[in-house]
């Protein structure tokens, strides 16, 4: 497992401008809601807004959700209604309804970025009007600003502030993840006899986040550039790591968390060698099935990097391209090291023209968004959605199987359904 | 400023999207800004398209709007019509570029692409989905349509349907059968396979189906004035409206009704003892305007339901609706809130909701059974099979559709009886649904109470997480508490299959005390 030098840190990066195949920010909220359980976001926005939610979290998964949208009408942007004074009635209305909620996002839309309706005011003034019961705070999730996982960036970053100071040596871990995973890591660390551990988004806001110039802070996702910054403001420091995807991942993650706190090597070793076994133990089911297979990335969470590293040096893949809407160097640049020179990095998206070249690549697997993956397979490429690596538990060594998992399943499907080929039926 | 938790309707540029998407040879560039391509899956996924809608999306981002966002639409038009060579462009504005008021059909006017450009006006912040479809039509049958000699044979159009639209697949084969039955040809259908070139010709036919009003009355009007075509204005839906419709068309065309109904199946199935059952169901019935009201004259006239409410949650057919109810003695309820129309099922406490994918997720909620009859629609609205609502084959379909979910004659009788038998009690469910048995006195308090709690819980969550039967493994194998409360951490709908898979590798290895350890050695252990 020994590391290229410098791997892709120098490769020249593709950047393309055009139309954008993404969703935006506010796609976010389908993940960040479950995960912050006493938390209401409330879009600031359009009818189109509504819908992309609707439509993005598969159609009602939630018969009473902790999102909703208030949309603009006519009057608000004709400026016959005080758009402010509207949203304080809608919230009024919601908080008195949901005497749950206890944390309040005002989400920003491209309209109301537009017609640049301040929400951070309203924020601050509904704070003080429905203190100390609910704390309300305001971040864009606009298409015009955030790409998809980028919401969840701003979401964090919006909490950053509001948190309180300690002068304690702790961890932070920052990212959404299912509790399930975030409660394997914090027992990997106890283990280590690292217990001063506590996490951004927490579950409930009553579990007070406090912060200061000895809080380290290690990312649990690649996206997170904001919340990086806001961090690195209120003076903790960043543990610079690979994201714990897989067994080597995962272990390098701890690896340096684990330096930072001093841990016996011996120690380490022990805690972290049955859970690598078996994290490559089920890997290499699903290698059986991956090795010697290109892959090629379209832009989507920006988890493309690491996933990329995973894929090619654990699982004996090639990649031709690895696209990404945002490259954050500053995070990625231990992903970026160890990704094999050889594929294209690519940032942002001119989509018809990435068409054109993953025609040309015919990967074995083409990892894009649901609005690409039928037409690719109607085509005979063999399609993963983007979109199930953020909404499926992918980090750290119990889930590495199940990582791989995610990508062989496109293929071994193929496999079995070959005697339909060569072209089955599409909707008309 | 209105709070919307689920919507109805999309914005009105997703109409003008279904319209462009059902069509061939036409390309829509639309102003908006990163992320509204989301709609793409609506297309792409629900209804499993194998081609990427015919949309352009300029893309613009926050960056470009100090700028030149003007140029980037010209741009994106420009490299639309060069990269798919359509027929006709249609330009517009999504919500947000609707405020930078870029002006796209002026802009794409000047701009001699060579192609007809069919400029949109669809005010996103007043109107919605249904009237974007109907239009978009109308616009380009007013751009494209050319007076031209009525065909020899008497043909009709089939106008009305659109991409993501309930069924219209379907009914296009079933109404295009039963013209055909009396000699009457189809000239054009459209949107859905229409390319611009047969938009030109539309004046051919000699008079017009209006399929759905929802999406093409406007059209219909404009054809009715413009090419003296007139249009059917009864919807096929269900045998007594079939027969009116064959009525209304021979009306039109002088030839004689050929009402061949050797294929169909409701008036007997409808009057065979075994639906005695159906008497008198109390149905509530909610979607968009046309197929509430076909499904209110089938429900009463066709499977003896009775009809306990009705509404639209579309404005532009509240006065059609609202008529109706009269006649059916009941107050209409006109309403795009979800909310609203979830608290009017309840305190109506229908024995069965006759809705869209929307209501039956309030079936699933309150427990009543629900059978879905318009759009919006979700992926399982779209079968594999020939599933029509329209003509003989539709009213076969529908009997079948609605009689589905409920629990059928005698099994229904001996639910009465057992009542209050611990496994055969009415909350278990229609048996021919093969649900997993529900013991009685959990569902009755936990359920509900964990719901209401948690706000959001998925509610088949608390469903199923009772299916799985908790195992209390013979005599060897125990799980440790810490095992258990980890295993509970898994989503409920492979927790079953968790906890199977890690007794098996428990058994296979001799281990008798599952720990977090076992459950994942076994995670690894059947992991591919």
């Amino acid at each position: 497992m020994s590391a290229p030098a410098l791997g892709c840190t120098n490769t020249p990066v593709l950047k393309e401008r055009g139309q954008r195949e993404v969703f935006c920010g506010l796609t976010g909220i389908i993940w960040l809601h479950r995960k912050m359980q006493d938390a209401f976001f409330l879009v600031v926005g359009s009818r189109t807004c509504a819908h992309l939610l609707q439509s993005a979290a598969g159609v009602m998964i939630f018969a009473e959700p902790r999102f909703g949208t208030a949309i603009l009408e006519e009057k608000d942007l004709a400026g016959l209604a005080d758009a402010q004074t509207e949203l304080d009635r809608e919230v009024d209305r919601l908080l008195s309804r949901r005497p749950d909620i206890r944390q309040l996002f005002l989400v920003g839309s491209c309209p109301s970025e537009v017609i640049k309706l301040d929400l951070h005011r309203a924020a601050e003034r509904m704070s003080v009007k429905h203190a100390p019961h609910v704390r309300v705070l305001n971040y864009s999730g606009s298409g015009i600003e955030t790409t998809f996982t980028q919401g969840e960036d701003a979401c964090l970053a919006s909490m950053v502030p509001t948190l309180g100071t300690t002068a304690e040596k702790e961890l932070l871990l920052v990212g959404a993840l299912p509790d399930v995973v975030e409660d394997q890591a914090v027992a990997l660390l106890a283990a280590l006899g690292i217990t001063k551990v506590r996490c951004l988004p927490a579950r409930r806001s009553a579990d007070a986040l406090a912060i200061g110039p000895n809080t380290v802070f290690a990312l649990l996702q690649p996206f997170l550039g904001d919340t990086h910054a806001a961090l690195t403001r209120r003076g903790a420091r960043h543990i610079p790591a690979p994201f714990p995807f897989g067994a080597e991942g995962t272990t390098l993650w701890l690896q340096a968390i684990a330096t930072e706190f001093g841990v016996d090597p011996a120690l380490f070793a022990k805690v972290t060698a049955a859970p690598r076994a078996r994290a490559q133990k089920a890997v290499a089911a699903a290698t059986q099935t991956l090795s010697g297979k290109s892959i090629f990335f379209f832009p989507d969470s920006q988890l493309e990097i690491p996933l990329a590293r995973f894929l090619t040096r654990e699982c004996g893949m090639t990649a031709i391209e690895v696209g990404t809407p945002f490259l954050h160097r500053d995070l990625l640049g231990p992903d970026l090291a160890l990704l094999a020179h050889g594929p294209t990095i690519s940032e942002g998206q001119d989509v018809d023209k990435q068409l054109t070249r993953a025609r040309a690549a015919r990967a074995d697997l083409t990892v894009c968004g649901l609005g690409l993956a039928n037409p690719l397979e109607a085509e005979g490429m063999a399609t993963k959605w983007a979109i199930e690596l953020v909404f499926t538990p992918v980090h750290f060594y119990e889930q590495a199987g199940d990582l791989a998992a995610l990508f062989a399943r496109p293929l071994r499907r193929r496999a079995l359904l070959a005697p339909l080929a060569p072209k089955m039926e599409a909707a008309e | 400023m209105k709070l919307t938790l689920w919507t109805y309707e999309g914005p009105p540029h997703v109409g003008a999207m279904r319209v462009a998407t059902a069509m061939k040879g036409l390309h829509y560039v639309l102003h908006a800004p990163q992320g509204d391509t989301y709609a793409d899956l609506l297309f792409t996924m629900i209804e499993r398209r194998d081609h990427r809608p015919p949309v352009t999306y300029t893309t613009f981002q926050a960056r470009d709007l100090g700028g030149d966002t003007a140029t980037l639409f010209k741009t994106a038009c420009q490299d639309a019509v060069d990269r798919f060579a359509p027929e006709a462009i249609i330009v517009g504005a999504s919500c947000t570029a609707e405020l930078i008021q870029d002006n796209p059909a002026g802009l794409a006017g000047s701009m001699n692409l060579g192609v007809p450009v069919i400029a949109l006006d669809l005010p996103s912040y007043q109107r919605k989905e249904g009237f974007g479809t109907d239009e978009t039509f109308l616009q380009i049958v007013r751009h494209l349509a050319q007076p031209c000699a009525r065909t020899e044979q008497i043909t009709a159009n089939l106008i009305g349907p659109t991409a993501l639209g309930f069924r219209h697949r379907d009914d296009i084969t079933e109404l295009t059968r039963l013209l055909a039955e009396m000699g009457i040809g189809v000239n054009v259908v459209a949107p859905m396979g229409a390319r611009p070139s047969d938009i030109a010709r539309l004046g051919a036919a000699h008079f017009n189906v209006l399929m759905y009003p929802e999406h093409a009355e406007s059209a219909a009007r404009w054809l009715e004035t413009n090419f003296k075509q007139p249009y059917t204005k009864t919807v096929p839906i269900g045998v007594g409206a079939t027969r009116d419709f064959l009525a209304e068309v021979s009306k039109i065309t002088g030839l004689a009704p050929k009402t061949d109904t050797t294929r169909l199946r409701l008036p007997w199935w409808t009057r065979s003892v075994d639906s005695t059952y159906l008497t008198g169901k109390r149905v509530f019935i909610f979607g968009d305007g046309t197929h509430v009201a076909a499904a209110a004259r089938i429900a009463r006239e066709e499977m003896g339901f009775e009809v306990a409410g009705l509404g639209c949650f579309n404005r532009e057919m509240a006065r059609p609706i609202r008529a109706l109810a009269k006649d059916y003695g009941v107050e209409a309820l006109i309403s795009d809130d979800y909310l609203e129309v979830e608290a009017a099922i309840a305190a109506l406490q229908p024995e069965m909701i006759l809705g869209t994918q929307m209501e039956r997720h309030i079936g699933k909620r309150l427990g009543i059974p629900c059978a879905v009859i318009s759009a919006p629609v979700h992926v399982q609205d779209f079968p594999a099979r020939y599933s029509p609502q329209m003509g003989w084959e539709g009213a076969n379909v529908i009997f079948d559709t609605w009689v589905h979910p409920l629990v059928m004659g005698l099994e229904e009788h001996l639910l009465h009886m057992f009542r209050d038998d611990f496994e055969f009690h009415d909350d278990a469910g229609a048996s021919h649904h093969g649900g997993a048995h529900k013991p009685r006195e959990v569902r009755a308090e936990a359920a509900p109470a964990a719901a209401a709690a948690a706000g959001s819980m998925p509610d088949a969550g608390a469903l199923l997480d009772q299916a799985v039967p908790v195992v209390q493994p013979s005599g060897e194998i125990v799980w440790l508490s810490d095992a258990e409360a980890e295993l509970k951490k898994i989503p409920f709908f492979v927790r079953g299959k968790a906890r199977r898979n890690t007794e098996t590798y428990a058994q296979t290895k001799g281990v008798t005390a599952i720990s977090v350890e076992t459950l994942y050695e076994a995670k690894a252990y059947y992991a591919r």
